[in-house]
Parts: structure tokens; sequence; C-alpha cells
């Protein structure tokens, strides 16, 4: 007669097996990464996180001390200044990290998911800065929301975003977009580590289409 | 601050590059053109430990 127990079929063993199936933990901490990760244009992920985790303090202190604060004390005016000029990298990383895996093809392999979430996190990201400049309380976050107001009014939906309205913004800008980055973040950050960093084309094939683009026969991009 | 307020003078409106439909402040063509130039940077400059990498030296 055996004496081990019947397995569980808990929920929690159920998600454990299946999280554990698709990430193992190898791959969710690898040891190291592929020779051609050691190159300067790989760096700009993880540069747009380091920001976004600058961003998220340097915000959260802003949210504790409030407008006055920020508007009138020379410590309010040095986080006011780290929480802009860290969202003024995090674009500008991400930006150079989508011109990198845009110009890779980094959706080859099966890694669309991975394309996708980074995508949608630049495309949610514009929002979730959009609203911090229109909550700032100043003359300029007015102008800025008035010129915000005109162009969603445009495209149909100002019912929905309006901008002038201070408290819906603020709670826009400190919970809901900034938590729709970090999810897809999350997402995008598993997915790379599921499916490994995308590696650069084969050169023998990248010389084999330049050849035959010389000669008039070329189908770039046949190659898979 | 004053001493960045002695580099930039900042107490006038924004400078705008206007060219037929083409209309963008300087201050957004310079940050396109940075990087730009940190991109192209990024491609052609050696990553350190790059080569002792590729050669297996651990």
């Amino acid at each position: 007669m055996s004496t081990t127990p019947p397995p569980s079929r808990s929920w929690t063993t159920r998600t454990r097996d299946v999280a554990v199936g698709v990430l193992p933990p190898e791959k969710l901490l690898p040891d190291g990464q592929p020779t051609y990760v050691a190159s300067w244009i790989y760096v700009f992920g993880v540069a747009s996180i380091a920001s976004l985790i600058v961003i998220i303090a340097s915000g959260s202190i802003l949210s504790l001390k409030g407008p006055a604060w920020w508007h009138f004390t020379g410590i309010g005016h040095f986080f006011n200044s780290i929480h802009l000029w860290s969202v003024e990298l995090f674009f500008f990383f991400i930006v150079i990290h989508l011109w990198g895996k845009f110009w890779m093809a980094a959706w080859r392999g099966g890694r669309s998911r991975v394309w996708v979430t980074g995508a949608i996190t630049f495309i949610v990201a514009v929002p979730a800065a959009l609203t911090g400049y229109v909550s700032q309380q100043n003359f300029d976050a007015q102008w800025i929301a008035t010129q915000a107001k005109d162009g969603l009014n445009s495209v149909g939906v100002g019912a929905f975003f309006n901008v002038t309205n201070f408290g819906q913004m603020y709670s826009y800008h400190v919970l809901l977009l900034p938590a729709a980055v970090v999810a897809l973040v999350t997402a995008h950050v598993l997915l790379v580590r599921k499916h490994g960093v995308v590696p650069p084309f084969p050169l023998a094939v990248a010389d084999q289409d330049s050849a035959a683009l010389a000669e008039g026969t070329g189908q770039a991009g046949a190659t898979s | 601050m004053s001493v960045l307020a002695a580099i930039f003078n900042l107490n006038h409106p924004g400078h705008v590059v206007h060219w037929h439909f083409f209309q963008m402040s300087v201050a957004n063509i310079v940050v396109i053109g940075l990087m730009l130039l940190v991109f192209a940077l990024a491609i052609v400059l050696p990553f350190p430990g790059a080569a002792r990498r590729r050669k297996g030296v651990s």
C-alpha cells in the first residue's frame, strides 16, 4: 500500500504547475545572456525600466506632499525636477529601444507578444505623461489642458476624458495609467524571459540577400 | 537653479522652426537629434568585455 498522498488539485497547485511549466526558474532568472547581448543597443530596455523606477519613486513623494510643496519649496522643486527629467529619460530610452528592436525585427521567433506589449506600453505611457502635465496645478497645466481638450474633442473622446478636470486627470496620472504601464512592463519582461532576447539576423542570410539584390533577383524579406 | 539660469535664458517664448508644413520647437528637434546620435553610437561603439565574451573567456 502506498503512503504517498494523492496530488493536490487546489487552485494554488494548478497555478504553480502552469507557471513553472510556462516559465521555469532557470528562464525567469537566468545565469547569463547570449554573447550577442553584449552590445550597447541592448541596454535601452533596462534603462527605460530604471527611469520608470525613478519616476514612480519621485512621483510617490510628490503625491505625498502635494502641489503647494512641489511649487513653493526648494526640496519640492528638486523632486518635481527629478520627476520631470526621469520622464524625459524614460521616453528618450524607450524610443531608442523601439528603434533598435524595430530594425532587429524583434517579433521574430514567436516573439509577437513581446513586440505588442512593448508597443502598447509606449502608447499607454503617452497619456500617462500628458495627465501629469495637466496635473501640475499651474498656468502651464491649464494651457496644455485646453490644447489637449481641443485635440481629444476632435477625435470624439472628449466625453470620456475631461482634461480640464483636475481630479479625474490626477486619478488617471497617479493610479490608473501607472498601474497599466507597470502591468504591461511586467508582462513584457516576463515574455522576454520566456522567449529569450531576440538574436541578430544571421550574417549568411543577410549576405545572400545583399548579393541577390545586387543581381536584381532578390526577394528581400523572403527569408525567415 | 540660478547657476543653470545663467547658462540657459528661459525668460522668453520658445523658439520654433517653421518651414512650409514643418513646424517643431527647437527643444524637440534637439531631443530627436540626440536620440538619433545615441542610437548611432550604441550601434558603433564597442561594449566593454564583448570581445572577451565572444572568445569564450570568462
